[in-house]
Parts: C-alpha cells; sequence; structure tokens
C-alpha cells in the first residue's frame, strides 16, 4: 500500500477538527502508515460472496407506543452547558 | 480482623459478614477507604473518591440489613470506571473534554447496582475514552499495577483492575471494547468478564465504539462475578441492543468438575512472541482442566490472524462518529478564546482530546472515507462475518474455549508508548470475541516472573452458565487467589 500523504493527513486534520501542528501531523503520518501496513493484512481474505456483519446481534428498529413521559428537567440538561442564556445555550455565530 | 484484612476480602466473604452482623456496611465502607488512603497515591486507580456518598449509602444500607432487606451486593463498597455515567457525580473518561462533566442521569448498570444497595465509593481511572492497553492515555494519571509499580495494570480499565487488587473496593464495573476488562483483569491478577454483546445495557455508558462496547465485572473471585452479573445483566428499553432475554442466576451455574463439558484449545492462540510463562501456564491450566473431567482438543479459527486488523478499523471508524458529538456547545471542554464558530470547535477538539484519541478518530475518518470506504471498512465488515461463522462452527462442536488472556505479563510503564501498533498487540487474544460478540472471561492461572498471568475463557453467544463453570471449577481446584492474589502491595 503506498504511504499515506502529508497533505492527506493534513486534510484528515481539517475534516475532523483535531487541529494539528505540522509536526504533529509529521508523527502521524508516520504511524499512521504503519498501522494502515498492518491493517492491509486484510487484502488476503477472500470475501467474495461474504455478507457484511454491521452488529455481532441482530438489531432492528426499536419502536415504543407514543406516550408522554416526562423530560429530564431545563435546569438538570442546562446545568453542562458552557455558555447559557436563560433557557437557552448560546453558540457562535454560524453565518457571518 | 483488621481494616486490611477486611477490605481484602471478596464481596461474598464481606456479605457473609454482613448477614451475621459481625461487621456493618458502614465499618466495611471506612475500611475500604482508609485502604484507598494507604494506597491511592501510589496506585493511581481512581479519578474520583466519592466518600461522603459512600458513607451515606452505607448507612442505608445498613438499615436494609437490619430490616432484613438485603440482595446479595448490599452494602458492600464498589468502584466504576469513570466511563460510567453517575447523577451527581462527575463522569470523565479520563479525558480533558469531560473533566468537569457532571451527568444528569445515571446509567442504567449505575441505577440497578444502586437499587441492589451497592455503596459507590469512587469512579476508576481508565485510558481516556477507553482507547488503550496500559492506562497511559488517562489524561490525567497514569494507574500502577499493585503487584509492582513500575508495571501498568493493563487497560483501558487499569483504574478498577488495580483497585480491585489493591483492595481499595470489593468489585468494579469496566467496560470491555476489544478486552479492556479482561487483559487489565488478567495483568493485575484479578477475574474480569464480557458479558455477550446486549446481554448488559450501554445506556449511560459513554460510547467509544458501539458495536463492540460491553460493560462486566472485575471481581476477586468468580462467585463474585457471577454474582455482579446476575445484578446488572437483562433487558433494558433505553438501550437498542439490548437483548430480548431473561438471564438465569449465574451463581447456580458454579460447580466443580467439569464432567461431560468439551473444551477447545484454538491453536492460533498461541501467537507469536508470546511470553514463554504465559504459554506455560496456559499449558498447565489445559491439563487442570482435564483432570477436572473435561474433554479438550485442539480446534482451528483460521481467519485469528486478521482479527486485530477488522478491530483496527471497525472500532476507530465508530469512534470517529460517535466522538463527533464533543463540539463544545452542550457540554465538556470548550475553547473561549477564538475568532469563530470553526475555530471555537478546532480549538475545543485540540485541548480537549489527548494523542491516542486523535489518532483514532483520524484513521476512521480516513476508513470511512470516499474511495476507502470498500477498502477497509465494508472489507473488514465482511471479514468479521467470517470470524464470527467460524466461532459458530466450532462451538458446534465444543461448550467453550481456553486461550491466554495476553501473550505478556504487565509490562513497564512507557515501554509501549512511543509505538501504537506494538500496544495494540495485547489485545489480539481478546477482541476477536468483541468483534463476534460471544463472551469471555480471564481468571488467575498463576504467576510468571512473579506477575500474574490471566486464563481466558470463551463461551458462545448467550453461553455465560458453562464459560463460568469452567471458570470457577478451574479457581477452585488451582486457588490462585488465596495463593498469591491477597495483598501484593
Amino acid at each position: 500500500m503506498d504511504p499515506i500523504s502529508f497533505d492527506e493527513v493534513k486534510h484528515l486534520s481539517a475534516l475532523t477538527r483535531v487541529g494539528m501542528t505540522d509536526d504533529e501531523i509529521e508523527l502521524m503520518r508516520d504511524q499512521m502508515t504503519n498501522i494502515l501496513e498492518n491493517i492491509s493484512v486484510l487484502n488476503q481474505v477472500d470475501t467474495e460472496c461474504v455478507e457484511p456483519t454491521g452488529h455481532s446481534v441482530d438489531v432492528s428498529s426499536v419502536m415504543r407506543d407514543d406516550v408522554v413521559s416526562p423530560s429530564a428537567p431545563v435546569e438538570d440538561v442546562l446545568a453542562n452547558a458552557p455558555n447559557r442564556e436563560v433557557d437557552h445555550i448560546r453558540v457562535r455565530a454560524v453565518l457571518e | 480482623m483488621t481494616n486490611q484484612q477486611l477490605a481484602m476480602l471478596t464481596a461474598h466473604e464481606a456479605r457473609d459478614l454482613l448477614d451475621k452482623r459481625e461487621v456493618s456496611s458502614v465499618e466495611l465502607t471506612e475500611a475500604s477507604l482508609e485502604r484507598i488512603d494507604q494506597v491511592e497515591d501510589r496506585v493511581g486507580a481512581f479519578v474520583t473518591v466519592t466518600r461522603d456518598v459512600a458513607l451515606e449509602q452505607a448507612k442505608q444500607a445498613d438499615q436494609c440489613i437490619a430490616r432484613g432487606d438485603a440482595a446479595p451486593l448490599t452494602g458492600v463498597p464498589m468502584q466504576l470506571k469513570d466511563v460510567i455515567c453517575t447523577e451527581g457525580i462527575r463522569t470523565t473518561c479520563s479525558s480533558k473534554m469531560l473533566e468537569s462533566f457532571v451527568p444528569p442521569y445515571d446509567a442504567t448498570v449505575t441505577e440497578r447496582l444502586y437499587r441492589a444497595g451497592a455503596v459507590l465509593v469512587g469512579k476508576g481511572n481508565m485510558d481516556e475514552f477507553a482507547m488503550g492497553s496500559s492506562t497511559e492515555n488517562s489524561a490525567f494519571f497514569p494507574t500502577h499495577n499493585p503487584w509492582d509499580l513500575n508495571r501498568v495494570p493493563g487497560g483501558s480499565s487499569g483504574g478498577p483492575a488495580a483497585s480491585v487488587a489493591a483492595g481499595e473496593c470489593f468489585y468494579s464495573l469496566g467496560s470491555d471494547t476489544g478486552g479492556s476488562i479482561r487483559q487489565p483483569g488478567a495483568l493485575c491478577g484479578v477475574v474480569g468478564m464480557k458479558p455477550t454483546y446486549g446481554l448488559v445495557s450501554r445506556f449511560g455508558l459513554v460510547a467509544f465504539a458501539s458495536s463492540l462496547d460491553q460493560i462486566g465485572p472485575l471481581t476477586r473471585d468468580v462467585r463474585d462475578c457471577a454474582t455482579v452479573l446476575n445484578a446488572i445483566a437483562g433487558h433494558d428499553p433505553r438501550d437498542s441492543t439490548s437483548i430480548e432475554y431473561d438471564p438465569p442466576d449465574y451463581t447456580a451455574s458454579l460447580q466443580t468438575d467439569l464432567k461431560g463439558l468439551r473444551i477447545g484449545v484454538p491453536k492460533e492462540y498461541f501467537v507469536e512472541g508470546m511470553e514463554p510463562g504465559v504459554e506455560q501456564a496456559t499449558r498447565d491450566a489445559i491439563t487442570v482442566l482435564e483432570g477436572l473431567g473435561a474433554e479438550t482438543g485442539e480446534v482451528s479459527l483460521p481467519s485469528t490472524p486478521y482479527a486485530l486488523a477488522v478491530y483496527y478499523i471497525i472500532a476507530p471508524s465508530e469512534c470517529s462518529a460517535n466522538l463527533a458529538r464533543y463540539d463544545g456547545v452542550k457540554y465538556g471542554f470548550s475553547a473561549q478564546e477564538a475568532d469563530s464558530m470553526w475555530d471555537a470547535l478546532e480549538k475545543t477538539r485540540q485541548e480537549g482530546f489527548g494523542p491516542e484519541v486523535k489518532r483514532r478518530i483520524m484513521l476512521g475518518t480516513y476508513a470511512l472515507s470516499a474511495g476507502y470506504y470498500d477498502a477497509f471498512y465494508l472489507k473488514a465488515q465482511r471479514v468479521r462475518t467470517l470470524i464470527r461463522r467460524e466461532y459458530e462452527e466450532v462451538f458446534g462442536e465444543f461448550d467453550a474455549l481456553v486461550t491466554a488472556t495476553s501473550p505478556s505479563v504487565a509490562f513497564e510503564l512507557g515501554s509501549k508508548t512511543d509505538d501504537p501498533m506494538q500496544m495494540y498487540l495485547n489485545d489480539v487474544l481478546t477482541l476477536p470475541a468483541n468483534i463476534a460478540g460471544i463472551p469471555g472471561i480471564s481468571v488467575p492461572a498463576g504467576l510468571s516472573n512473579g506477575l500474574p498471568v490471566g486464563l481466558q475463557i470463551l463461551g458462545k453467544h448467550l453461553g455465560e452458565e458453562t464459560m463460568l463453570r469452567v471458570a470457577y471449577a478451574f479457581e477452585q481446584a488451582t486457588n490462585f487467589r488465596a495463593t498469591h492474589g491477597d495483598a501484593p502491595l
């Protein structure tokens, strides 16, 4: 497998918003290259005609009756919000 | 009995003393808290010690006992890994991101243990967001192995395993995504069990890899493990992956002979690089199981060598999606010095997450990205099917499988931190069970170079009873706990 490039790692860092410096990107590139090499053993496995497994148990949508029940108190839910105004979470402008 | 001796009892031994009124829950709790005061600065197994909560719960437990209204765990002090939500008590995942997060609700397992009269002495240290195998990825401090303070306790449930081994609590709950209960259990010489996926509710467990995560007990013996499992297992409508199943009384399966049982020994689990002392202890254990009447035979699970690769695609992929929620807006760490919404988001995640968490988020994002999805994620899911099928076939012929839990005993702090791939190899024997969703337990199987070795017993889907029976018979026949494990510190 081709090693992952500096620019690809930089792009991943931007996509995931984890904020890495160039030195950190360089180190991450080495480590990811090594991990991806190890992962590439999967190419040896013949998986034609094998269905993928997402969950080890059968998972289906669980429905419940549409019955009203009490919600958590607003105070409790907002207690962890970094910035709040009255009963709302205050956020930065999305459109500037 | 001194307080230290009291603190080192099993939960069921402590319960017997409570029943006979020889000790009160408050006294038992004080013994655990005293032990925490004695050793915690050297072990580092707790992110938070909940002294006041514990003493209040102990008083209530004593009232229950006085009324004759006690359950099997009533009044016995325990710890919860700091990834399990506790209402009003901070739950950090050993991350700067959640350092001051106080959950507004209890996890289902917390609720069930409280209802059973448990006493919470604190929250256990762990690798950040349960990502790691040594507890060195905790953003706060590493945990040290009570058997040798220069060595790691394993991970990610290193705090839970070390606290049980050191006598700081009677049992703890961990979470296991690729071996995070069983491997630290093995390295600290205690019992650690991952139940069948879906047997224990994940509601209130901070998510890492949702199709692999499962909560389970860390205890001083197999009877305690069965007792704690009784308290936490069972369907929960708040977890859509929870199995609709009425669990049996697991303590009823604890028998001391194994006549009529067929136990498979998968040859692929004697991996290259396994320490000779670990291999010897595993082979000796197989002889013990045969002596107890089990029929053993070598089996092959040919896809085993691919499990590590499957895991390191699926777990980071799910992690990258689950950890997208940490945006500094609703709860958790939030960088305030920023120019814009995007800048705030990036600074929050840059400062809030440690290196291993970032590595896995990026790896998962890569594996899920356009152009790579089929080659990585879909491929891993197909190999996951093969691994699951091979277990199903083998369990048609055998009732349980035995292997070593970890290829090595506890290693020195700092010895593997520079090489993520070396660290990942610690879980090579435990993660296939998560991929297939089957249960696994690690029980003490002696010492190698003075350090504990774990024997892993794997059961079929919902085969906890047979698995516990094998674990119990082995423990009773060998009694490594009584010989070695009482007071390593």
